[in-house]
């Protein structure tokens, strides 16, 4: 075994080690807690390319490699021993390098971003402390680390979006985003107990004695559950639960938009990159279970479709919420549960290739938009409503052309962007799925609404007039004549990383082109080879996702571009056009309000019945048992005061008082003595005469 | 009446008085004598069931009436002897007076 298969657990232990110590840093130690986060970063990320030079040296099934440890021991014999384990294949390998190096580059931008900060040790501590998790969810081989990991993740994740717990909307948000998390994984957590029970083992892969290995697939297929599914099916589904509610997938998406109360570098290091696509990395790491299926059954399986169609629906209804939108953070925050939606139709269709092809170039190009965002936020003076923007190009030339190159790959912009290949793979896939090409039409509309927002938004911010005028005076007087009312453009540390990451945003398209997918066949175990023919054979679709894109971005220049609003007031060309149904999708089609009025509701409503039966049933029940026992008690004082003193001190005086008349009797008369002594002698006598001896 | 009875209730009669003595009076010197008096009777007792016993002839009862009346004379010793002792002590012979031997 490799030594770098041995140390894997190094990667996610480094930047543990770095939040531990900046942990006990106090609040002045703002470099050492940076240059901890970054160094541990950094040191991951060489460690993170080692294990990825080291599986691109082996194909086939040796590219996988696992190191398992029994972690302890609940019951005698092998079964009762719970063993934890990482794994190293392609499919790590690749998360690895892409969470180590956005990783990094979000940990410099931070020390830009949260300069002004009093709390920037803490910041770096559970910046940190998330990587170090999430690195933790992508090398684990058993469900039950993954499941440490992402729980670990999640409260990072809860604590960095109430990083500013002194806002009410940031506490309420990363409230909500912790508790519409568990409602998935709850769901997670009864999923692994089942594979538990039915496999014995939570170990991936283990020689062929794992749970994602054939001999306990093949046993999981054949039984079936009262509804006629497959166990396969049934705990793939509970498992996919979970990944709905960490990647912000329909039902479960509310929290996700509202996590953007965090700091910008948390919103692009884990609600765009990194922390939401690990729901779609789980469904990855889980698809041998997910496309289990008897002999000679669709290749469609239950659970699969199940994927497809949450992935499909989210993608379309995301996007079109996200086209209503003000807040520049919220539409790319609508954005991402939209593209996150689209890897899991990725997933769902393709298979694991075509999804995480899609995660790694999403991850790149949305860390790049959210913390070009972050710059404009900075530099706007912490302005986040697009209507106050616009002209923002003129101030800041570099956050607006590594944006542009952010929202082109967004866009899916043809031929030099990631976002066009890797989407495109995804259309593709969906062109040819059996089942429906309802998902493969959602697809194509969804793409077109994403390149109309992502036009709508770069037209409102970087073009057209500046509208900050009126806003930008109020708040200059209230910051004692900050003489830098206009915009300004962010310092170099924040700079740099954006264009290190457009770059990546334009060039990570080519390792996936249907001509050379050196990355599908890298995750598959395969060598790649160049073949332009068959770029040929995807050409009608891809002309005409171009054409759909070209057209949308056309659209969205003619609704914003061509004529520029002028004021922050005035309403949206759509507004104006159809104000309901803007107002439907400004209000995010009142999913909050519905869930505020059905399950918060009735949780409300149980609480409080709760609360009624605590109060009054239960708290009686206590209340009557404690005024037993006060009673008794009280009882029991009285008998003790009463009888038990009383009888006692009744006894003793009684005893002195008999010892006061027995003492008188002695007083000193002899002739008093004599006469009792008659007096005896006397009754003796009339004793013995009345026969009183016989 | 036989002629043991007379005797009986003769010495039952001086015993009595004897006791009435000592009981009532208040001279310690006449207390003394009460008590002879009830010791007499007692030898008179001895006597008188000696005389009109089973065996008049063996010398039992006089011989105790003997001892009985050394022992009196004796006793009649040590207690005058205390009277007087008592009455260096107390300069008195009232009995109520002399108490000290309550407890």
């Amino acid at each position: 075994m490799d030594w770098i298969v041995k140390n894997l657990w190094l990667i996610p232990a480094l930047p543990m080690l770095a939040a531990g110590i900046s942990a006990l840093t106090p609040q002045r130690g703002r470099k050492l807690s940076a240059t901890l986060a970054i160094g541990s970063m950094m040191v991951s990320f060489l460690l993170a390319l080692c294990a990825f030079a080291h599986t691109l040296g082996h194909q086939g099934e040796e590219a996988r490699q696992v190191f398992n440890f029994p972690w302890f021991e609940f019951a005698a014999g092998s079964a009762g021993v719970l063993q934890l384990g990482w794994v190293l294949d392609p499919l790590t390998a690749v998360m690895l390098v892409m969470v180590t190096f956005v990783g990094t580059l979000i940990f410099i931008y931070s020390v830009g971003y949260m300069a002004h900060d009093d709390n920037f040790t803490r910041f770096f501590t559970f910046l940190a402390l998330f990587a170090g998790a999430m690195l933790g969810v992508i090398i684990a081989n058993s469900l039950l680390l993954l499941f440490i990991c992402w729980e670990l993740v999640g409260l990072t994740s809860y604590l960095l979006i109430g990083f500013w717990y002194h806002k009410p909307s940031a506490a309420a948000a990363a409230k909500k985003a912790f508790i519409t998390t568990r409602i998935g994984d709850v769901a997670f957590l009864l999923g692994m107990v089942w594979l538990y029970s039915q496999t014995g083992t939570l170990l991936f892969y283990d020689h062929g004695a794992g749970c994602m290995e054939q001999s306990a697939l093949a046993k999981m297929v054949v039984q079936t559950t009262s509804a006629g599914m497959a166990v396969s099916t049934a705990i793939g589904l509970l498992i996919f639960c979970g990944a709905v509610g960490k990647s912000g997938q329909f039902p479960l998406h509310v929290w996700l938009p509202d996590a953007m109360e965090g700091p910008t570098p948390v919103s692009a290091l884990i609600h765009a990159a990194t922390m939401v696509a690990a729901g779609v990395f789980l469904v990855a790491r889980v698809y041998p279970l997910m496309g289990a299926r008897l002999e000679g059954a669709p290749v469609e399986t239950t659970a699969l479709q199940v994927v497809t169609w949450i992935g499909a629906i989210t993608a379309v209804f995301a996007a079109c919420i996200a086209v209503a939108q003000n807040d520049i953070k919220r539409i790319l925050a609508y954005s991402t549960v939209s593209q996150l939606g689209y890897m899991m139709m990725g997933l769902g269709m393709g298979g694991v290739a075509v999804g995480m092809f899609h995660l790694i170039t999403h991850a790149f190009f949305k860390a790049l938009l959210f913390m070009g965002a972050g710059s404009v936020i900075h530099g706007c003076h912490e302005e986040q409503d697009i209507r106050h923007m616009g002209a923002i190009r003129k101030y800041m030339p570099v956050t607006f052309l590594t944006y542009a190159a952010g929202m082109l790959a967004l866009c899916g912009f043809p031929l030099f962007f990631s976002g066009f290949w890797s989407k495109d793979e995804i259309l593709h896939a969906a062109h040819g799925w059996a089942p429906s090409q309802i998902p493969f039409y959602l697809g194509v509309i969804g793409a077109f609404l994403t390149a109309f927002y992502m036009t709508r938004q770069v037209m409102l911010v970087f073009f057209g007039k500046n509208r900050a005028a009126a806003h930008d005076s109020h708040s200059a007087a209230l910051s004692h004549g900050h003489s830098a009312a206009e915009p300004h453009e962010s310092p170099a540390v924040m700079t740099v990383p954006l264009m290190i990451l457009a770059a990546f945003a334009v060039l990570l398209g080519f390792v996936g082109t249907p001509a050379w997918p050196w990355f599908q066949n890298f995750l598959e175990g395969e060598v790649a080879t160049v073949d332009f023919a068959r770029l040929s054979e995807s050409a009608t679709l891809m002309i005409s996702s171009s054409v759909i894109v070209l057209l949308s971005i056309a659209l969205g220049w003619w609704l914003y571009g061509r004529k520029p609003r002028q004021t922050a007031a005035e309403p949206d060309v759509l507004e104006k056009a159809r104000p309901d149904l803007f107002w439907l999708l400004q209000n995010k089609f009142l999913i909050d309000e519905v869930y505020e009025a059905t399950i918060i509701r009735f949780n409300a409503w149980f609480a409080r019945t709760c609360d009624f039966l605590d109060a009054w049933v239960w708290g009686g029940v206590v209340l009557a048992v404690s005024y037993l026992t006060v009673g008794l008690g009280w009882v029991n004082n009285v008998f003790d005061q009463f009888v038990i003193n009383l009888g006692f001190d009744g006894g003793c005086s009684g005893m002195s008082a008999g010892g006061r008349l027995a003492s008188r009797l002695q007083n000193g008369q002899v002739q008093n003595y004599l006469r009792i002594i008659g007096l005896g002698f006397a009754a003796l006598v009339l004793f013995l005469i009345w026969g009183g001896g016989k | 009446m036989s002629s043991l009875s007379s005797y009986l209730l003769l010495s039952a009669f001086l015993f009595a008085l004897g006791l009435a003595g000592a009981i009532t009076r208040r001279n310690a010197i006449i207390v003394l004598i009460g008590v002879e008096l009830m010791l007499n009777a007692a030898n008179l007792n001895f006597i008188a069931f000696w005389r009109f016993g089973d065996h008049p002839e063996a010398l039992t009862g006089i011989l105790f009436a003997i001892f009985s009346i050394g022992v009196a004379a004796a006793e009649a010793a040590v207690g005058l002897a205390l009277i007087i002792a008592i009455y260096r002590q107390y300069k008195t012979t009232n009995l109520d007076r002399i108490d000290s031997m309550k407890g």
